[in-house]
């Protein structure tokens, strides 16, 4: 009589959850989860897997720069911004640095700017050096561990390598006080000099609202095939050709100018949002770098990007899938665009549109203010807890030196 | 992907060279250099190195590689030499990784679409907006009934064909029910048999008259009778009355599925204004719902006609403006259990239609239809968004056309152009006989032969030969009907 009822009290509780189930199925028909390497972690929730001690620096490192220039804030390298207030009111944040996990140093490298609004790195090292020398004399937490627990923001070109022409870059290499130090950046290349172990890749900054006002109706038909605007030679830094972009931005125009599939063009029309999201594929080829704002606004806008820059390693790699859901062409098969994107699948394509459909996908590439769960933000702090807890290597012992505080170029070490 | 701030022209033919001897003798070359290029106009001095080194285009040389210039500035940029020159490993480049440096360009040999390609394409294209179409658009979409009421005219194939084909590109199911003044005609039959939708020909025994204000009012008896068709055979779906000659977007027939049991649209009506010393541009006359902040039916959009009192056509065909009434029909759209005897919470502020139409009751809008008009929904955004434009425009009513608009056999007599006079003068038309008689109508009409006449004859120089035209004319007695 007693396990009669238990077997049919658990028939029940199955069944109810299977009702359950079933609704669940048939919402997620219209939208995938979206796993990547490290598992379903998109929706993770950072608060209370690890604390962060963020360094008062003097303000001449951060809010007077910005004081100085506030173009900063719209920029694609934003995100430095974003990120130090973020933290500064983010309950990871401890005003107890023996309690600290990471530490955070608010620099902001990226907002020595020219008149036309881009960035200059020049003295970005140097800024850097001196950041660090403070902290290292103020704290004993940098030479405890030579900064291998300390983490800190580098959205340019090539990282921390603090140059925007690859060649200088490479030569550069990463600032050798971040050698052991983790570093968040835009820029990622598989087995490239500027991109080290353990580095977290963003996304760079696209302004949320102003993505938002220029939403469309969903049911607009997606009539644009491939659609891409931007240059395709840069006259004025490359006029032969060649340099920029590998020469892959030249070889779409050459191949497809006159092809009525591809809707290209240098001209940036006020609608460019709006095209977006009537197109079905959206060109995202690397340009002197290999990251562009591109990948972002294709995924807020749910055109799938078809990346076209070798090795490129993109924004949280672990957690997102990019293979499933965009497309991937190698830099020499560019010429047979057109076949390949004519040639897959329509179930892969309504698969990733399904998979950038998924409204945690588009929060994970965005840096709304304030701060949304599920953000880059998140994802940034998703990332450093991964990495939780620190090894050994970590910690030094008493009298080890690692770093090599005279190496790089002489002109680095003058002071800032 | 962004434009770098161009601070180092000539940096990267320089750093490849840094290793070579003579500290100051690669300064001195570079100022030569940036001199003459001042003096020339462009940077040559990266070509000269080319020219004089034979440097290095970088390792990744397949064969298909194929080094192209694009548009070049003036001065002549001969292409580098060919990548047969194994290349010194550039700088800090891994073993493995991309290559800095100088790519070339690959285009494929031929750069132009393949048919077969764009093809499948658009099947791509057509596959992903019906998912589109199914996930975000209409769910359970009611089938359409269209009214359309047509006469055989001159401009009736240009008119119906445009309708013809937004009505196959409706993607729901639906009912064209044309009603045809004048009894089925073989033309109208023609037209519609070309369209793959479901067409029920009425006839509707009475000619079109000439007037248009007997017009609307006939089109409007015409609209009853298909009605009084819809209630009689109890057809089920949404009633949208489609003028042959107004313009219609996709959106509207996925807007109207909203409707509960009467909606109302806004018509963007085009008649054209004249311009009398008006500058700028007036904006489009919209007629349709007006509502309130809050998205409530407080008043209607008519059409106001003083602007255009002097101006306004009084018969088809004669080339002045023509004006709609006060609410076209055009602009309303209902359920058809509307028009049922019995039809389950059929609402009590609608009129039977069998007691509309009789003794002599002039139906102008299908507002008449109703007892009550506040219950009307006003669709499109509140009437903001312009889904259908209204417009009428005809030949004179005694033009002539070749039956189906096609010559066969093909004209014989070939006129050379310069011989081909227009007729002096059109022949006098039946309304400018009436004319005479009644008083209030102007004497428009023939005012305005009269002065395109004398444009005519002050562009023509040569003496104008009479009987060319009469030949003309013959050849379409010939081929009329």
């Amino acid at each position: 009589m007693g396990s009669g009822t238990w077997i049919l009290a658990l028939l029940v509780l199955h069944s109810v959850f299977d009702g359950i189930y079933g609704l669940e199925q048939e919402v997620n028909h219209r939208t995938e989860r979206i796993s990547g390497s490290a598992g379903d972690v998109l929706e993770d929730d950072p608060v209370g897997r690890l604390k962060v001690f963020v360094y008062e620096l003097p303000s001449k490192y951060n809010k007077k720069i910005l004081h100085k220039d506030p173009r900063c804030l719209n920029h694609m390298f934003a995100a430095e911004i974003y990120m130090h207030r973020f933290l500064l009111s983010s309950p990871v944040r401890t005003l107890n640095p023996e309690e600290a996990d990471w530490f955070y140093a608010p620099v902001y490298t990226t907002c020595d700017l020219t008149p036309n609004g881009l960035p200059l790195p020049f003295k970005s090292p140097r800024m850097m050096r001196s950041a660090i020398e403070l902290i290292s004399t103020n704290w004993p937490f940098w030479n405890r561990t030579e900064g291998a627990d300390h983490f800190f923001v580098v959205p340019h070109d090539f990282g921390a390598c603090f140059h925007y022409q690859e060649e200088k870059a490479i030569e550069r290499g990463i600032l050798q006080l971040l050698k052991r130090a983790t570093l968040v950046q835009t820029f990622g290349q598989r087995n490239h000099v500027c991109l080290k172990d353990g580095s977290i890749t963003i996304p760079p900054y696209a302004p949320p609202q102003k993505m938002q006002t220029h939403l469309i109706p969903p049911d607009t038909p997606r009539s644009i095939f491939v659609y891409f605007r931007g240059l395709f030679y840069d006259v004025g830094n490359d006029p032969e050709g060649g340099y920029y972009a590998r020469g892959a931005r030249a070889s779409v125009w050459e191949n497809f100018k006159n092809n009525p599939l591809f809707d290209i063009s240098t001209d940036h029309p006020t609608t460019y949002y709006e095209d977006m999201q009537r197109a079905v594929f959206c060109l995202c080829p690397l340009g002197w770098a290999p990251w562009s704002p591109r990948l972002v606004e294709a995924v807020v806008f749910g055109c799938i990007p078809v990346v076209i820059a070798d090795d490129i390693v993109l924004p949280f790699a672990d957690a997102i899938p990019w293979e499933e859901i965009g497309v991937f062409v190698a830099e020499e098969d560019v010429p047979k665009l057109d076949t390949i994107l004519t040639s897959i699948p329509i179930e892969v394509i309504l698969r990733k549109q399904r998979l950038l459909a998924n409204p945690s996908m588009k929060q994970a590439m965005l840096f709304p203010q304030p701060a949304q769960p599920g953000d880059a933000f998140h994802q940034i702090l998703n990332g450093l807890a991964r990495k939780l807890p620190h090894n050994e290597g970590v910690y030094l012992k008493p009298g080890q030196k690692i770093l090599n505080w005279t190496a790089g170029p002489v002109g680095d070490l003058k002071p800032w | 992907m962004k434009q770098t701030a161009a601070q180092q022209p000539n940096r990267q033919a320089f750093t490849a060279f840094r290793s070579s001897p003579g500290v100051l003798f690669w300064p001195a070359v570079h100022v030569l250099c940036c001199l003459l290029s001042a003096a020339a106009g462009f940077r040559f001095s990266r070509l000269l190195f080319l020219l004089l080194f034979s440097p290095s285009p970088p390792s990744s040389s397949s064969l298909h590689h194929r080094h192209l210039l694009r548009q070049p500035p003036p001065a002549i940029l001969p292409s580098p030499p060919p990548p047969h020159i194994h290349p010194p490993p550039p700088p800090a480049a891994a073993s493995n990784g991309v290559v800095v440096g100088r790519h070339g360009i690959r285009v494929r040999p031929w750069p132009h679409p393949n048919a077969a390609e764009v093809a499948r394409a658009h099947e791509i294209l057509a596959r992903l907006q019906q998912e589109q179409r199914r996930r975000y658009g209409v769910k359970d979409p009611r089938p359409v009934l269209v009214v359309t009421p047509t006469y055989a005219r001159t401009f009736q194939a240009l008119h119906l064909t445009g309708l013809l084909h937004s009505l196959m590109l409706v993607p729901h199911p639906l009912t064209w029910l044309v009603v045809e003044a004048g009894g089925v005609s073989n033309e109208t039959a023609a037209l519609l048999a070309r369209s793959r939708l479901a067409v029920v020909h009425l006839p509707f025994h009475e000619q079109m008259p000439v007037r248009w204000h007997d017009r609307h009012r006939l089109e409007a008896r015409m609209r009853l009778h298909a009605l009084r068709v819809i209630r009689e055979n109890q057809l089920d779906g949404i009633i949208v009355f489609a003028d042959d000659s107004n313009v219609h977007r996709l959106e509207l027939f996925d807007e109207v599925q909203k409707v509960e049991w009467m909606g109302a649209l806004s018509v963007g009506i085009l008649a054209h204004s004249q311009r009398e010393g008006e500058k700028g541009q007036s904006p489009l006359p919209i007629q349709g719902p007006a509502c309130n902040a809050s998205g409530h039916l407080i008043g209607w959009h008519t059409f106001n006609t003083l602007p255009y009192a002097k101006k306004a056509a009084a018969f088809v065909g004669d080339g002045a403006t023509v004006l709609p009434m006060k609410l076209e029909w055009a602009g309303f759209v209902m359920n058809s259990r509307l028009l049922w005897r019995e039809a389950e919470e059929k609402p009590g502020w609608v009129r039977d239609l069998d007691e509309v139409g009789i003794n002599g009751e002039e139906i102008e809008s299908p507002l008449d239809l109703l007892k009550d008009a506040s219950s009307v929904e006003p669709l499109g955004n509140c009437g903001k968004k312009v889904l259908l434009w209204w417009l009428r425009a005809e030949a004179r009513s005694d033009s002539k056309f070749p039956a189906g608009w096609v010559m066969d056999p093909p004209l014989e007599i070939i006129v050379p152009a310069k011989r081909t006079p227009w007729p002096e003068a059109p022949p006098d038309l039946a309304f400018q006989v009436i004319a005479d008689d009644e008083d209030h109508v102007e004497v428009h009409p023939s005012k305005k032969t009269r002065s395109s006449r004398s444009k005519r004859s002050s562009r023509k120089k040569k003496k104008r030969e009479a009987h060319v035209d009469a030949q003309v004319s013959d050849l379409f007695n010939r081929q009329e009907k």
